[in-house]
């Protein structure tokens, strides 16, 4: 089962490699990592999408917690969040599928951010569900290029 | 008033209680050994830097403090990792200084660079590089910190030489704060009464003792537990010492080579507790068919090590001497209550029986020495009060199965790295951390070879160390599994070529004996024990005497082959 970990880090020089070391020595799997900055300098976030059984899951959680730089790890998977993710889409546009594409841009209320003679560049944020659907679509046109950002998460204020 | 980082360095390692320094010079740590004449660290020069980690190790598992290091950067460094890694997989405090090329110079691929820091990343508990003088008291503070507390390991610091020459005002961290890290040590006390009540009503408990009963000092309470509740114990081979081996509840180790009752017993129980350990491989063999029947309480201090290889039915998160100390006082009122010595008669008996249907034993010869007898007689003749180190492989199984540890911190063993060369290293260390003690490694022929040039270190420091050879002229435990799972293919475990022991300790300025006959062991054992120095032993003994009982790797543990 897939499960969305958000970890609160110090923000200092081999963090990343520090957590993501962890996942390669220990044969954990990585399916997105995204790291950002804070407000407060010091700390960083990390949106990590991962996969595996209750057990895998719970040695991941506490293997992350046992890391110095690690602050916080919470498992957002149980809990009510806000998940979204970017993608950038290079599609092959000429003249007989342009309108097909636009459409279904407009359907998914994506945005054209890029335009030549024959690609457009799509941006589109949605949660893991919605993005996998664009792509979808949008493969029947040939995709030139692709760059997902993965998911960043946040736990809902109101979780009754 | 200002100091040079150097400066401040030696300062701080004197502040955190460092004794002995164990150490090889380089040119990235030239700037640290201007300084160290006018410290009053003890600094002890090795013959090469694996020597260093192995001994700053043996003086943490000897003394229960930590042990400290300090290397060249390149080549001094990765030399390291081998004993970094050992002292990580046997939760030992160490802290290991290494010099870096100067801060503008990294990255550039400069001479003797290596990223250190990235090498050691997985297999230190943590590290750092110290890119400004102004950080390197805290981080000196926090490294000593970390390698201690919670469960502790190996904590790496990287020094560039730039670092160590500019000079900044000295100011002692009171306090280390860490937001990041604080180590629950306190039993839950609600758990406690849990697995209070479990040992209750248990029938057939067993305690299950690790190497974190030793570290955190939990002897004497899990003693108490046992004897006052009438609970047999078996240990794993970090545990060994942390319950009295000639106590009538004392079973032996359990595992791979563990006692028969041991491994009966832990099949048989309704309750196993087990305390600093982590259900390694080589304890629980098939996982599935572990303690069967028994409910399953898992004390550590670390939380990765619960239901990472076996799903326990209670965890507790604590230090197991604190747990241990809290079970101690919720059972305490029990014992007018309740019969333990009765209510656990039956069980104790028949484990007693398993013991003494198969003990620990071995054939007899009067024509070729055996290896085992050797370990009994040392066991004798030091009234089993000395600190034993071993290498890996047979000698270190015998080791563990046949002296019989009184108290902690008196068997130094590379048990889950299982390093070849420790041994050795480690002894020198241990007699600088016990003095007073005979500290004795018993090696194989094989792994001695691996850190012999130590041999120089021990006797310009003019140490005491005895190494005992059992001498069978093969890497044994490997001709073991040839002999026993792989058709007796003896493929390069013969040691054909060996140096002449005895010569090789006089060419080292130490004293060498070499025993082939039965009737000289006892007389030629108690000669090399009484001779003041560093003595090698070469015991010649039977070539292809196995370890037994076994349990062939991934087996169930009652599978076991007997002598």
């Amino acid at each position: 089962m897939r499960h969305i970990l958000t970890v609160t880090v110090e923000n200092e020089p081999g963090v990343l490699s520090r957590v993501a070391g962890l996942f390669s020595g220990r044969g954990f799997n990585i399916e997105s990592l995204n790291v950002g900055p804070t407000l407060d300098p010091g700390v960083s976030v990390m949106t990590i999408t991962t996969e595996g059984d209750e057990q895998i899951i719970e040695q991941i959680v506490k293997q992350l917690r046992k890391l110095i730089t690690v602050i916080k790890v919470v498992d957002l998977t149980d809990l009510k969040s806000v998940l979204r993710e970017m993608v950038l889409l290079k599609v092959n546009a000429n003249d007989a599928n342009r309108a097909e594409i636009l459409r279904t841009v407009d359907i998914f209320r994506c945005k054209v951010v890029d335009v030549s003679i024959d690609e457009l560049t799509i941006e589109a944020t949605g949660n893991y569900e919605k993005i996998s659907a664009i792509v979808g679509l949008l493969t029947r046109f040939g995709v030139k290029e692709i760059s997902r950002s993965g998911m960043v998460a946040m736990k809902r204020s109101i979780q009754n | 008033m200002e100091l040079s980082g150097a400066q401040i360095l030696l300062e701080c390692l004197k502040r955190e209680g460092v004794e002995v320094l164990f150490g090889f010079p380089g040119g990235a740590v030239i700037d640290i050994y201007n300084e160290l004449p006018n410290s009053s660290l003890k600094h002890v020069l090795v013959r090469h830097e694996q020597g260093a980690i192995h001994a700053a190790d043996g003086f943490a598992r000897a003394s229960g403090k930590v042990g400290c290091c300090l290397v060249t950067s390149g080549p001094g460094a990765t030399n390291t990792v081998t004993g970094i890694a050992t002292a990580y997989m046997d939760s030992i405090p160490v802290v290991i200084l290494t010099g870096q090329v100067p801060t503008p110079l990294i990255g550039n691929d400069a001479f003797q660079e290596v990223d250190i820091v990235g090498i050691t990343r997985p297999c230190t508990k943590h590290n750092y590089l110290v890119k400004d003088v102004r950080e390197l008291a805290h981080v000196i503070r926090q490294a000593f910190y970390l390698a201690r507390s919670g469960r502790p390991g190996p904590v790496l610091v990287d020094l560039p030489k730039d670092v160590m020459q500019v000079k900044t005002k000295f100011i002692w961290p009171e306090d280390v704060k860490m937001r990041s890290y604080n180590p629950n040590v306190k039993p839950h006390a609600g758990q406690i009464k849990k697995v209070a009540q479990l040992i209750r009503d248990a029938e057939r408990p067993i305690i299950y003792a690790g190497g974190g009963v030793i570290t955190s000092q939990g002897h004497e309470a899990l003693t108490w537990l046992a004897q006052k509740l009438h609970i047999p114990v078996t240990a794993t081979l970090m545990g060994l010492g942390c319950f009295p081996g000639n106590d009538k509840l004392w079973l032996g180790m359990l595992g791979m080579h563990g006692t028969y009752a041991a491994n009966m017993a832990i099949n048989n129980a309704d309750l196993v507790l087990a305390v600093g350990a982590r259900f390694d491989d080589r304890v629980t063999g098939k996982v599935s068919t572990f303690a069967p029947k028994a409910t399953l309480v898992h004390i550590d201090i670390d939380p990765t090590s619960i239901q990472k290889n076996v799903s326990v039915h209670v965890p507790l998160v604590a230090d197991c001497r604190l747990a241990l100390e809290a079970l101690k006082d919720e059972l305490a009122p029990s014992l007018t209550e309740y019969d333990f010595e009765g209510g656990h008669l039956p069980w104790v008996s028949k484990v007693l029986a398993w013991a003494k249907e198969h003990p620990l034993t071995y054939h007899p010869s009067e024509t070729t020495i055996k290896p085992q007898s050797v370990v009994e007689k040392l066991y004798e003749l030091t009234n089993g009060d000395a600190v034993i180190c071993t290498e890996v492989g047979q000698n270190q199984m015998w080791a563990a199965q046949f002296y019989r540890f009184k108290e902690p911190n008196c068997f130094l063993s590379s048990g889950g790295l299982g390093t070849m060369g420790y041994g050795f290293p480690a002894a020198i260390g241990a007699q600088f951390a016990r003095p007073d003690k005979m500290v004795i490694d018993i090696a194989g022929d094989g792994s001695i070879q691996m850190n012999i040039q130590e041999m120089a270190t021990s006797v310009c420091n003019n140490l005491g160390v005895k190494i005992v050879i059992l001498n069978n002229g093969y890497l044994g435990m490997v001709r073991q599994w040839q002999e026993l799972f792989y058709k007796k293919n003896y493929c390069e475990t013969c040691m054909d070529a060996q140096p002449d022991f005895v010569k090789l300790a006089e060419a080292y300025g130490a004293t060498g004996f070499r025993i082939t006959d039965p009737a000289d062991l006892e007389r030629v054992l108690k000669q090399a024990l009484d001779t003041p120095g560093t003595v090698i032993v070469d015991v010649r003994v039977e070539r292809e005497e196995n370890v037994y009982p076994m349990v062939p790797a991934g087996a169930s543990l009652t599978d076991m082959l007997l002598v």
